[in-house]
């Protein structure tokens, strides 16, 4: 069809442009085709989003609502039931901040590492892409040979860690006992996995920065960190929004590693490090209560929706500020 | 993020599993009359396909369970005996993936002719024994022990699914510990030593301690596991199916128990199945641990230059810990081929070819009572006779606790208010508030 698209529109500028005559059936062809084509184009990972996304999202909207037999496929309507009794369950708010202690000690310093590592690897290194791919390289690790690797690193008595702290006099750490270690102890499996992602794609945003930008700084005087906090972390604002939108999602997300943290995978004997959706997955698949199961995936969608919101506001107040501020840049940017 | 790549390679497996079903359904349904004929009792020689579902390893066919060298290939055995019948076999790497197949494919259908089922979730399977196919079979009277058939034996007196391998408990102990602690070291000794309950474990238990000052066992769950199997009806009444752990004077005397022994340091708090665990059973941290016969090679494994032994002991007598079944759903398209396969793996005879497979102890007498496994020795354990010790030892399982749908819920809340007096994050009365708390939020 697109093929089509020159020819018909190729005769149409000798033709007087404001007479206005009925378009012949090509030309009609033609304009639905500038018309509809695009929709086209999209609408495979639309309907496949409908199918795979929209739809499981709704169903669960329904199921959440009953008591809900997955075998038979059978529900009793119990109404609010299920998350009445999430909101009242202990467990519940604690796997509610053991995801955000998680999220918050893995985001923050992934990106400021990762903002680091983008910065050095932006300089004028040698093998620029060997380092370039180095730092990749954690990512493409499966996160359960991940898991694997810490979680012998992190263990209670026979663990590296513990080992190394022991012949410095330090006492052992409990990384399987006590809430803050095991956090920590997660939030490294997730840094080592995303840090060197998020540096990738910070980096493609720094090499993107006009190098005048620079000189113009450096013929003002500027030195490296004032370089770095006034021209690279402004122009990076957008990328930066983005990466940490991703990484929010992320984060409220976290399965796998906690998971995997111990071998009953259930988030330690007082839910020490039980995020929401290790939560969900024991609600469904450990107690077979799938009903709450969706409830508790509705309340985590609604949480990572508000959360979204909250990150868009900011970003539209980033981006507006960074506009607006542009006479007088170095004030606004050093914050 | 983090589960893009996780709901990837599970699309793939979806897809494959779906294929591969979709294949099977394709090659019974060519022969659209193979069903008929069957219902009508008509010749077995119509073409057939049958699937077969298990998880781990078996002891069945080594080309699909990815095992070494077996002796037997039953699943080419029973083609041979039966020209028209073509197996199809899959095998899934963990009961934890069978088990999130079995319940999603239950109601809706696509699940193979015969699936294979762990007792860690029978439980569960048991509250829909009306999807699976009844296979009460009375020429198969006497083919199991009656615990492993009664616990598959639903109110109405349906059989669910025919026994495959069972788990028999004796008492593995770490030789040279003993020794040093000024205990016997020879086995009959040792079982003479734990010959009685389990207040007389726990004294051996605190001779140990007081002798070395170490921790016997490995830890509290672990004992629970081998007391709770000796109630008749620990977490739910057989009944009504209500929850009465909290009611049950059984269930608070067995925690108690439990965190005395912990707080006089029995315990080494290392919880089973994680790295600690392995390494200390290497390390010499615990001295004891209820094993049954396919824990052999798991101690084998985490300690290969340990002095480990079997006791031919129990406290109590009897426990069994794991083993199989394999069932047929009723939903298949072959449920009466599919039936008589599931006899056939399951009889003496290949029971005895699938322990000298891999191990898999027979919940046959009969099987037990063969050569294969009344001669087998294991060199690991100063050569102990280990058919002969779990062959008795499973004779001596007198209970078979009854276990209803909310089983492994409560048992996971006793588990983890154990680990917390373990660990020493709450007190042992703290921790069974805790506990009450959580079985009043099951439901």
């Amino acid at each position: 069809m697109t093929t089509t698209q020159p020819q018909t529109e190729a005769p149409t500028p000798p033709e007087p442009p404001r007479g206005r005559a009925p378009l012949t059936w090509r030309q009609r062809l033609g304009r639905w085709d500038v018309k509809l084509s695009p929709y086209l184009y999209i609408s495979p990972f639309w309907i496949v989003f409908a199918l795979v996304g929209l739809f499981p999202i709704v169903y669960t909207a329904v199921i959440s609502f009953q008591d809900w037999d997955l075998v038979r496929n059978t529900g009793t309507f119990t109404g609010f039931d299920n998350f009445a009794f999430v909101l009242q369950d202990r467990e519940f708010w604690l796997s509610l901040r053991n995801t955000f202690s998680i999220f918050l000690l893995s985001s923050v310093p992934q990106i400021i590492v990762a903002t680091f590592i983008a910065a050095m690897l932006d300089k004028n290194i040698r093998a620029k892409t060997f380092w370039r791919m180095g730092v990749l390289l954690p990512y493409v690790v499966a996160p359960v040979a991940v898991a694997l690797i810490f979680s012998n690193m992190f263990g209670d008595k026979y663990g590296l860690i513990n080992s190394l702290l022991n012949d410095i006099g330090i006492d052992s750490i409990r990384w399987h006992v006590d809430v803050i270690p095991s956090h920590v102890a997660i939030a490294t499996m997730v840094n080592f996995r995303w840090t060197g992602y998020n540096a990738l794609i910070l980096l493609a945003a720094m090499q993107a920065i006009p190098r005048d930008l620079y000189e113009a700084a450096a013929i003002d005087g500027a030195g490296t960190m004032r370089r770095f906090f006034s021209v690279t972390l402004p122009q990076i604002r957008p990328t930066m929004i983005f990466v940490i939108i991703t990484s929010t999602i992320g984060g409220l997300q976290i399965f796998d590693e906690p998971r995997m943290y111990d071998t009953n995978g259930r988030g330690g004997s007082n839910h020490q490090w039980e995020t929401i959706t290790l939560y969900l997955y024991n609600m469904g698949w450990g107690e077979f209560n799938f009903g709450r199961a969706a409830a508790v995936a509705w309340i985590l969608f609604l949480i990572i929706v508000a959360f979204g919101l909250l990150n868009f506001a900011i970003t539209r107040r980033f981006i507006a500020g960074e506009t607006a501020a542009q006479p007088k840049k170095p004030k606004q940017v050093t914050k | 993020m983090s589960l893009s790549r996780r709901k990837t390679t599970f699309g793939f497996a979806a897809g494959a599993a779906t294929l591969a079903i979709a294949l099977a359904g394709c090659g019974s349904s060519s022969e659209p009359e193979s069903s008929d004929s069957a219902a009508a009792g008509g010749s077995m020689d119509e073409p057939v396909t049958l699937t077969l579902a298990t998880f781990n390893q078996f002891g069945y066919s080594a080309d699909s369970e990815g095992g070494a060298d077996y002796a037997y290939d039953l699943i080419a055995e029973y083609e041979e005996l039966h020209p028209n019948v073509t197996i199809v076999y899959n095998v899934a790497d963990t009961s934890n993936t069978a088990r999130e197949n079995f319940f999603t494919k239950l109601g809706p259908g696509g699940l193979a002719d015969v699936e294979a089922i762990e007792v860690d979730w029978l439980p569960e399977a048991m509250t829909y024994s009306d999807l699976l196919a009844d296979l009460t079979n009375a020429d198969l009277d006497g083919n199991w022990l009656d615990w492993k058939v009664d616990a598959a034996t639903d109110a109405d007196g349906r059989l669910i699914g025919y026994g495959t391998d069972i788990g028999p408990e004796a008492i593995c102990y770490n030789v040279d510990l003993f020794e040093e602690a000024g205990l016997p070291t020879d086995p009959d000794e040792v079982a003479a030593l734990f010959d009685g309950d389990w207040d007389t474990f726990f004294s051996v238990g605190q001779d140990y301690y007081d002798a070395t000052g170490n921790a016997f066992y490995e830890e509290n769950a672990a004992i629970l596991q081998g007391m709770i199997g000796q109630l008749d009806a620990p977490y739910e009444d057989p009944e009504t199916d209500e929850i009465i752990a909290l009611d049950n004077a059984d269930v608070k005397a067995t925690y108690d128990t439990l965190t005395a022994a912990s707080e006089a340091g029995l315990s080494s708090g290392l919880q089973q199945w994680g790295d600690d665990w392995a390494a200390g059973m290497a390390n010499g941290d615990y001295a004891v641990t209820l094993c049954p016969a396919w824990f052999l090679g798991i101690i084998e494994g985490n300690a290969p230059d340990g002095n480990w032994d079997i006791a031919n002991v129990f406290p109590n007598g009897g426990g069994n810990w794991g083993g199989s079944y394999l069932t047929v759903p009723a939903n298949g398209e072959n449920v009466e081929a599919a039936t008589e396969f599931a006899a056939w793996l399951t009889a003496p005879e290949q029971q005895a070819k699938a322990f000298e497979n891999v191990g898999a102890f027979p919940s046959s007498p009969e099987a037990a009572e063969s050569d294969a496994v009344q001669s087998y020795v294991r060199e690991y354990y100063n050569d102990a006779p280990a058919g002969q010790i779990f062959t008795e030892r499973a004779a001596a399982v007198a209970v078979s606790p009854y276990k209803g749908a909310h089983y492994f819920e409560v048992n996971d809340a006793m588990v983890n208010a154990l680990r917390r007096v373990d660990e020493g994050t709450m007190s042992a009365d703290e921790s069974w508030s805790q506990f009450e708390a959580d079985v009043q939020a099951i439901g």
